[in-house]
């Protein structure tokens, strides 16, 4: 958002933050340290208000539970932002300086009352009005968010109808109150950061932007191709067309994380080869022509990883990797040697003095000021450099350090693609649990007391299908059907049901979930599949502890 | 002189030394200020004192009582004694007390503070006597064993306000039936735990022992002398924890995290305390 991809906020500021909006994140489960910061935030008196159609375990920390109907985070940004217009909160001399397009916001959530989104989201019109004001009064505010955000066909427009509310009320840009995205994986900011997108060199620069372009090619000393890459949605779709015959997969597992699975299956299958370099022997490497085993990053070999406040850290090797497993470095730059070229150093700490070359927002973070305890948090751009706490200070510059005033968005409310019918009259969500990984490859290796693997429904929907606490149920939709064990509990509102996708080889969730993906990010809607549940035989015990 | 002076430093006078720490800093700090070192046992760095164990006490000129210098704020002009008879009299007595009713055959620290002070708890209860109690072995990732327990209340903060907001354990019972338990001593499968592992951290007696761990020391193969500790990122999710990883003969046989990071403060959750076996 506003030119870099990366949360706004340290951690240590949603200590000290006023107001707290938690929107579509179980942080509880899914980032649980960073949820120590919210509770010192709460225990220091910020008020939270946690949206999600599940009374998550985070919920249970917050103030105010927003529990809206899944899909439907536009309607109530859009209500919010119409309610701090009205009650003449918005923050006028912000929007003046710092932002652009705010009329036309203005007029496109005008139809957005209290009423009408109480009507769409299914929540008492009055915590509408209750959030706006308490967000638009607060001193600081944070909007964190993660998947329940990001995993549907519209998540970029759902991410920018928060960025509306923050530039509404001057939220961002200063000292505890900011966006924050909560990233999934140890790395994934790094390696959008590191270049690792089909778009972008390191440092988001633009492939298809000639200056940034020359800037890389003096560097490597070769063109460089000016078309942007496919990301792994486009893949899938080209090897349906034929366009892709070969795929080179490293440390991802989409044979069992793709939404509509069977189908992604059944594209891998086509391939005409398919190499897989991963730590363990995943779905996705069994169906592989070549695996080239590799070590573990961040226990078996030098690097660093990015977190989610941007903050570079070094992993090392604390054991030395079994058999014929060999570090990702090595392995890409023989696959180089092997076609002829050379991709630049080997050394991890040569190959960092590269990228700091390169990306001027890594340019301070020098190997030894990286080996000192905590890390450094981009942007630092020289060695003196102390790294930075929270993004786009410059909307508050005077000069606006000479960029353009970040734009409003107007945004239409779609809700899910699947709309619910009589053959599949559940919606179903997909998410994580604190204990397991996504797809289960590593998480699933350890012994965890706290594992489940099944369907959780609302008490009042397994009444009416005559299903009781732990049999056995299939639930279909229009894609495939799955067996699972059921679990009635008391988190989910009527008509939800509930399902994680941690463990594909007793549960193949991904069966079910909608593929309808979000042209902006290529992401699918994993969060709003319409389904039928329907007992399959007499109860066993209760819940399905995995071994 | 070892701290630096600021403007709202108070100055108080450690044995022979004059520091300086800042307002609202403790006789701890100030202590460790001055180089002096304290034993402590329910203190911890990242936990609120709960002063219970009473073996850091000092004495302070105009206090009748000797005071807990984990809990005791710094006052401008104190005048504080760490060395004094009555002060190495008190610990030894606090160190001999709780290793008369308690195992801490495995409390490193512990130990080395009873040597350090002459400690003899067979004057009063030749051999010890505990609660006798067997370990609890209830799932693979942590083991509870509390004849080794020394009621700290370390592991409560830790699961409680503190750090986890929890709230699986808490202290039942009185007197020598004081222990650490769950709600209504369920088994910890079954109780409030999320197997954070923020108790075992925190515990200074051994009481809360890794499984791994744990295991290694029944066949008589866990040899600290022998591991390694390498600091690197946990795998699981983007937060940014860092792990110390403890290996010993290229296998991992525990997991923390230093006090000091501050995106951790120690703490981690059940994947990166104890998801790591797969490397």
């Amino acid at each position: 958002m506003f030119g870099a991809g990366g949360g706004t906020c340290s951690y240590q500021e949603v200590e000290e933050t006023d107001v707290i909006l938690l929107w579509g994140s179980n942080a509880r489960e899914a980032h649980p340290i960073f949820f120590h910061h919210v509770l010192k935030g709460i225990d220091n008196g910020a008020r939270m208000y946690c949206v999600d159609p599940r009374y998550t375990s985070s919920a249970q920390f917050s103030d105010v539970w927003v529990g809206i109907d899944v899909g439907t985070d536009i309607a109530l940004a859009n209500g919010i932002g119409r309610e701090i217009i009205h009650a003449g909160l918005a923050n006028q001399d912000f929007i003046t300086h710092s932002t652009q397009g705010f009329e036309a916001y203005a007029a496109s959530v005008e139809p957005f009352t209290p009423d009408a989104v109480a009507a769409i989201c299914g929540i008492p019109a009055e915590v509408v009005v209750e959030m706006a004001h308490a967000y638009a009064t607060a001193d600081t505010a944070q909007i964190l968010w993660t998947l329940g955000i990001t995993e549907h066909h519209n998540a970029v427009d759902n991410v920018l109808s928060l960025c509306n509310l923050a530039l509404l009320t001057g939220h961002v840009g200063r000292w505890g109150s900011g966006l924050v995205p909560l990233r999934g994986q140890n790395n994934v900011q790094g390696g959008g950061d590191m270049g690792a997108i089909p778009n972008k060199f390191p440092g988001f620069a633009g492939v298809d932007d000639p200056d940034h372009r020359a800037r890389f090619e003096a560097a490597y000393g070769r063109e460089l191709n000016p078309v942007p890459g496919w990301h792994l949605t486009l893949m899938f779709e080209a090897m349906e067309r034929g366009d892709l015959r070969a795929l080179y997969v490293i440390g991802e597992n989409p044979a069992d994380s793709e939404a509509d699975v069977l189908h992604a299956r059944a594209q891998l299958k086509s391939l005409d080869i398919l190499v897989v370099q991963d730590i363990l022997m995943t779905r996705t490497a069994e169906m592989a022509d070549v695996v080239l085993p590799a070590s573990v990053a961040w226990a078996e070999s030098d690097g660093t990883v990015t977190s989610s406040e941007r903050r570079v850290q070094r992993v090392r090797p604390a054991v030395s990797p079994p058999g014929q497993a060999r570090h990702d470095i090595d392995i890409l730059c023989d696959m180089a040697e092997a076609m002829g070229d050379e991709l630049g150093p080997r050394d991890p700490e040569a190959a960092w003095d590269e990228l700091r070359s390169l990306s001027a927002m890594h340019g301070g973070m020098a190997w030894e000021r990286l080996e000192a305890a905590g890390g450094l948090q981009w942007p630092c751009p020289d060695e003196d450099h102390p790294g930075s706490t929270f993004l786009h200070g410059w909307l508050w510059a005077d000069d606006l350090e000479g960029r353009e005033p970040a734009p409003f968005s107007v945004l239409e409310h779609e809700g899910p693609t699947e709309e619910l019918s009589e053959e599949f009259p559940l919606r179903l969500t997909t998410g994580r649990a604190l204990d397991s990984y996504n797809t289960g490859v590593q998480s699933g290796q350890y012994d965890s007391p706290l594992r489940f693997a099944g369907l959780d429904l609302n008490s009042q929907d397994a009444a009416g299908l005559g299903i009781a606490d732990g049999d056995r149920v299939r639930v279909c939709s229009p894609r495939g059907s799955v067996e699972m064990n059921a679990r009635v509990v008391s988190s989910l509102p009527r008509g939800l049901a509930f399902t994680t996708l941690h463990h594909p080889e007793l549960i193949d969730v991904n069966v079910l979930t909608n593929p309808d993906w979000d042209p902006k990010s290529g992401t699918a809607e994993f969060k709003a599949a319409a389904v039928r549940v329907e007992l399959v035989d007499a109860p066993e015990t209760a819940g399905a502890p995995v071994g | 002189m070892s701290s630096v002076i600021t403007e709202t430093a108070v100055t108080i006078r450690v044995d022979d030394q004059e520091v300086a720490v800042p307002d609202g800093a403790t006789i701890l700090d100030a202590c460790d200020a001055a180089g002096v070192e304290t034993p402590t046992i329910c203190y911890g760095p990242t936990l609120t004192p709960v002063n219970v164990c009473r073996v850091c006490v000092v004495e302070l000129d105009g206090s009748r009582a000797l005071v807990p210098s984990c809990s005791r704020p710094a006052e401008e002009g104190m005048v504080v004694h760490t060395d004094s008879e009555r002060v190495r009299h008190s610990r030894k007595m606090v160190l001999e007390f709780l290793a008369t009713g308690v195992d801490v055959s495995q409390a490193v620290e512990l130990s080395q503070w009873a040597e350090h002070y002459g400690a003899d708890p067979d004057r009063y209860v030749p051999g010890g006597q505990t609660m006798d109690e067997p370990v609890r072995v209830q799932d693979n990732l942590y083991i509870r064993d509390y004849d080794k327990c020394v009621l700290c209340y370390r592991c409560v903060e830790a699961c409680g306000d503190d750090a986890q907001h929890t709230y699986a354990i808490s202290v039942a019972g009185r007197g020598f039936g004081a222990r650490i338990s769950t709600e209504f001593d369920v088994t910890l499968p079954d109780s409030a735990c999320v197997y954070c592992g923020n108790c075992v951290a925190v515990c200074p007696t051994n009481a809360l022992q890794f499984k791994t761990e744990f295991d290694l020391r029944q066949t008589d193969d866990w040899r600290p002398e022998d591991q390694t500790v390498t600091q690197t990122v946990c795998s699981y999710c983007g937060v940014g924890c860092n792990l110390e990883l403890h290996v010993q003969d290229n296998q991992i046989v525990k997991c923390t995290s230093p006090d000091d990071h501050d995106v951790t403060s120690g703490n981690l959750c059940i994947k990166g305390r104890f998801g790591w076996n797969y490397v």
